[in-house]
């Protein structure tokens, strides 16, 4: 048998005129671990996802074993025992893991009764901890991406291939991941794991490939590399991950946030109870497990979210007085001269039109002033204008949707419209997803700035690293209510990993 | 093993390659996309060329020429086509902010159809009562004011109770009909007829006047001023802004403080409203009369007009023009060849198909796989390769 146990030769593929991989060249090897290491938008998701029979490449060859073969869909990957760990799990909610793992299958192993055993016998054998029954609704991010490696395991991969297996994980499910997977790697298993967290590339993998702007640039010994050099690879230029990080400066409470609790549509509680502080002149950092409770936070805070008890008080810098936001509008936070600025989550969906073009998403904010039932464009403009210009947008121009623009600039627009008004509080919720390194500290110094404006800075973000970074003081929730409020100067990641999680299992017990 | 191993690759080599894949354009300059569409609309006409030509042995020019000549052949038919023109355009401009909106209002046909039954019960009522500038201002305020009513009920439901607009406005399409089928038996004229006759015939009050010694001058002017007036609207305007942000991402709306129930109860007002105004023209300009086929599908027919222009107001005069065009074309070659009605069905479909499937083009283009040379070659060279191995 031959060393390799995949090889890809020249594949490219292209999505209209974008280039998403260009003659890109890859091998894997029997009982390795590899690293696909590229920014965001380098292409390595559509890499895997024509290994994996997604996307058919439009030119090259892929090899398994030494022989060439056509992948057209999952099902075809899976006769080459390639399995695929998608990033936004494919589960049926209401389906027991049992269930979600034969679903599909023909023949033999379609059989709920003999399939039990089996899956025992493969968590017992890399160590999984699962329990076959559970439905995936009452399942943690981390327990549905076990079900995910088991489906594959069970269709009988050879080669697994991972997409940001560990973006959702804190750093103790994190840990738990490789350990199976070094298992795995021992019983001669193939793996991918894509990747752009550049430390644990190197605490995982054997090799690294790296992709820069869908090209193939080179694969390297991970024993023989560092930090340093990956990052030069993958950007293409020497960077500095540095975080300038001032010491805040006349601190006022900006926004006092007391006992504030919420239930979702469904009547869950979603928020339990949540107290903090919010001053000016410091970045407040919101760290947790994904679905926490961070939207309900920062939209009670925008009008956006009815809540069942507390009160959210805004005090007023000009004059020290305090208004209450409880069950307002935004329009009614406006009306009340409450300078408050939200970068939502989701940029295209709720922060900005993607249909409309840069100037007309401008004027989202302001297009009611005046009394004149037309629009005024003007204003708008200049805005566009001066954010393309002093932010470097890379567009067109000022008349092209903002759809057709990449995920660094869409932002850049949302943020830059966000900090035109001069905000007295700025939220921002995972504002660097999906942005290259060079968007991400852009967007780093934006907040910083703003903070040393004077500005009251909420910033929730799921990379527990740039938090200790960035932030002054980092608020930790769980399951909706906060488990602490630490220093971003003293605190350490396992701690925090311990506090998104602890008081959750504590819950579950009691 | 390794044998089953290459053996099986091989059965599973070049054939099983996809032909072809289908990728999204980015962009498409504007001449290059009205290029597609005039290529789709001619190919559409030699298609419909031929199967007249099976059908009836005519020479496929002339068959065309019968269509011009259904549309423009005489005076009469310019105008009867413009008044169509300007009755369709008149509806497909009234479910166009709905639609921008993204409410699918496809309960034009009812709206239509009651609010030229308020016109039509001013008429009866009043018409030989009142002055007339008060009378046509009591016939145009109670026709927008039905119209309005019958769309703002769904639009109520769907912004209180987020009910399926779909359907409700379908519904009340057949809740229309049947009231104004009630009318024509209530009021019908003579008795018996089951029908309400021209109304007002003698004194003819409440018609709308003829200018220029033209019946249906009034009516086109009317509808172009409304065409102008909604494209500003719709352009220009805050409402019109609302619309788009609450159309596009309603989540987008609430962020940014648009009381979103608020503007979709607005827009279905006036979506309603002008439906009504639809319905007073078609009963006080054109027909004197209604009854439940005033309406003429123009509800649908109109909903087609209004996305192939995009939902633009002057793009829509076009689309409208084309779509009458297409109909009295096809129906006037159905009775020169003497062709079963149906006929002219088929080929305004095939048109329409044509027409519709062209976006398609326009928005995707096709790229055949040139993958499998380059693939045969290597996997020639990788054959050998094998084969060698195995000889050793």
């Amino acid at each position: 048998m031959s060393e390799a146990a995949i090889e890809l030769r020249g594949i490219t593929k292209t999505f209209g005129s974008v280039i998403a991989n260009k003659d890109v060249n890859l091998t894997v090897r029997r009982g390795e671990i590899l690293a696909i290491l590229g920014e965001n938008g380098s292409g390595k998701t559509t890499l895997m996802n024509m290994i994996s029979g997604i996307y058919y490449p439009d030119e090259g060859q892929i090899l398994i074993d030494g022989s060439e073969v056509v992948i057209r869909s999952p099902k075809d990957a899976y006769k080459y025992k390639i399995g695929m760990i998608h990033q936004h799990f494919k589960l049926v909610d209401v389906f027991t893991a049992t269930q979600n793992i034969i679903l599909g299958i023909n023949g033999d192993k379609y059989n709920v009764k003999t399939a039990s055993e089996e899956i025992k016998k493969i968590s017992d054998k890399y160590g999984f901890i699962i329990e076959p029954e559970k439905k995936i609704y009452n399942m943690s991010v981390s327990e549905k991406q076990t079900v995910e490696i088991i489906k594959a395991l069970y269709r009988g991969a050879d080669i697994l291939i991972l997409d940001e297996p560990t973006a959702v994980l804190t750093p103790q499910e994190t840990d738990k991941l490789f350990e199976v997977l070094r298992r795995m790697r021992e019983d001669g298993k193939s793996i991918i794991i894509i990747t752009h967290k550049l430390h644990e590339v190197l605490s995982i993998s054997d090799r690294v490939s790296v992709l820069r702007k869908g090209e193939y640039i080179a694969t390297v010994n991970t024993a023989e590399t560092d930090e340093t050099a990956l990052t030069e690879m993958m950007v293409g230029k020497k960077v500095s991950l540095n975080i300038e990080r001032k010491d805040p400066e006349n601190t006022a409470d900006r926004l006092i946030v007391k006992n504030i609790s919420c239930k979702n549509a469904e009547g869950r509680t979603v928020l339990d109870n949540v107290s903090f502080t919010a001053k000016s002149g410091e970045i407040l950092g919101v760290a947790g497990i994904a679905g926490s409770g961070q939207r309900e936070i920062l939209e009670a805070v925008a009008g956006l979210q009815h809540l069942e008890s507390g009160e959210i008080l805004y005090v007023n810098p000009k004059n020290d007085e305090t208004v209450n936001l409880r069950d307002k509008t935004p329009t009614q936070i406006r009306d009340l001269g409450v300078r408050l600025s939200f970068v939502p989550e989701d940029r295209l969906g709720m922060g900005l039109v993607g249909n409309m073009d840069i100037i007309d998403n401008m004027m989202l904010r302001s297009y009611k002033k005046g009394h004149s039932a037309f629009l005024d464009r003007k204003q708008p403009k200049n805005l566009a204008e001066n954010i393309i210009k002093s932010l470097e947008v890379v567009t067109p121009g000022a008349t092209t949707p903002v759809r057709r623009l990449s995920g660094g600039n869409v932002q850049k627009v949302l943020v830059g419209r966000e900090i035109a008004s001069n905000p007295k509080v700025l939220m921002a919720a995972y504002p660097v997803r999906g942005l290259d390194i060079n968007s991400s500290y852009i967007i780093y110094n934006l907040l910083s700035k703003q903070k040393e404006n004077g500005v009251a800075v909420i910033f929730v973000g799921e990379d527990l690293d740039v938090l200790i970074e960035l932030c002054d003081r980092i608020m930790v929730i769980n399951s909706g209510r906060v488990s602490g409020i630490v220093d971003g100067r003293s605190a350490d990641k396992n701690e925090i990993g311990l506090m998104m999680t602890k008081t959750q299992e504590k819950g579950r017990e009691q | 093993m390794a044998k089953a191993n290459t053996a099986s690759a091989k059965t599973a080599k070049a054939p099983r390659e996809p032909l072809f894949h289908i990728v999204k354009r980015s962009s498409l300059p504007f001449y290059k996309s009205w290029l597609i569409r005039i290529i789709a609309i001619a190919i559409a006409l030699v298609v419909c060329g031929i199967l007249t030509f099976i059908l009836t042995g005519e020479n496929p020019i002339s068959v065309y020429g019968t269509m011009i000549e259904g549309a423009f052949g005489t005076e009469r038919k310019i105008w009867t086509l413009l008044q169509d023109i300007a009755m369709l355009l008149c509806v497909s401009l009234a479910v166009t902010p709905a639609f921008k909106m993204r409410f699918w209002n496809i309960g034009a046909e009812g709206q239509v159809l009651v609010g030229g039954l308020a016109c039509a019960a001013c008429m009866l009522w009043l018409g030989n009562v009142l002055p007339t500038a008060v009378l046509f201002i009591v016939m145009i305020i109670a026709s927008m004011a039905a119209g309005a009513i019958w769309a703002v009920i769904p639009a109520i439901f769907k912004a209180q109770w987020n009910t399926n607009e779909t359907l409700f406005t379908l519904m009340m399409n057949y809740v229309g009909i049947q009231i104004v089928s009630y009318f024509a038996m209530a009021w019908e004229s003579p008795k018996g007829s089951g029908k309400i006759g021209i109304i007002n015939q003698s004194s003819q009050a409440g018609w709308l006047p003829t200018i220029g010694g033209q019946k249906y001058l009034l009516n086109i002017i009317i509808v172009l001023a409304i065409t102008i007036i909604m494209y500003i609207y719709l352009k220009y305007s805050k409402h019109g802004y609302e619309i788009s942000v609450v159309g596009e991402s309603e989540n987008t709306a609430r962020y940014i403080g648009i009381n979103v129930k608020k503007v979709i109860i607005r827009t279905m007002l006036l979506s309603g409203a002008i439906c009504g105004i639809a319905g007073f023209l078609l009963v006080s300009g054109t027909n004197h009369t209604i009854s439940t086929s005033t309406a003429d599908n123009r509800g649908f027919t109109a909903i087609m007009v209004s996305w192939l222009a995009k939902f633009n107001p002057l793009v829509m005069i076009l689309t409208s023009f084309l779509l009458v065009f297409m109909d009295k074309g096809a129906s006037e070659i159905a009775t020169v060849y003497r062709i079963d009605q149906a006929f002219s069905d088929i080929i305004t479909g095939i048109l329409l198909f044509f027409i519709i499937g062209c976006e398609f083009f326009i928005n995707y283009k096709i790229v055949f796989n040139t993958k499998h040379k380059k693939a045969e070659i290597a996997a020639g060279a990788a054959d050998a390769a094998s084969s060698a191995k195995e000889a050793e």
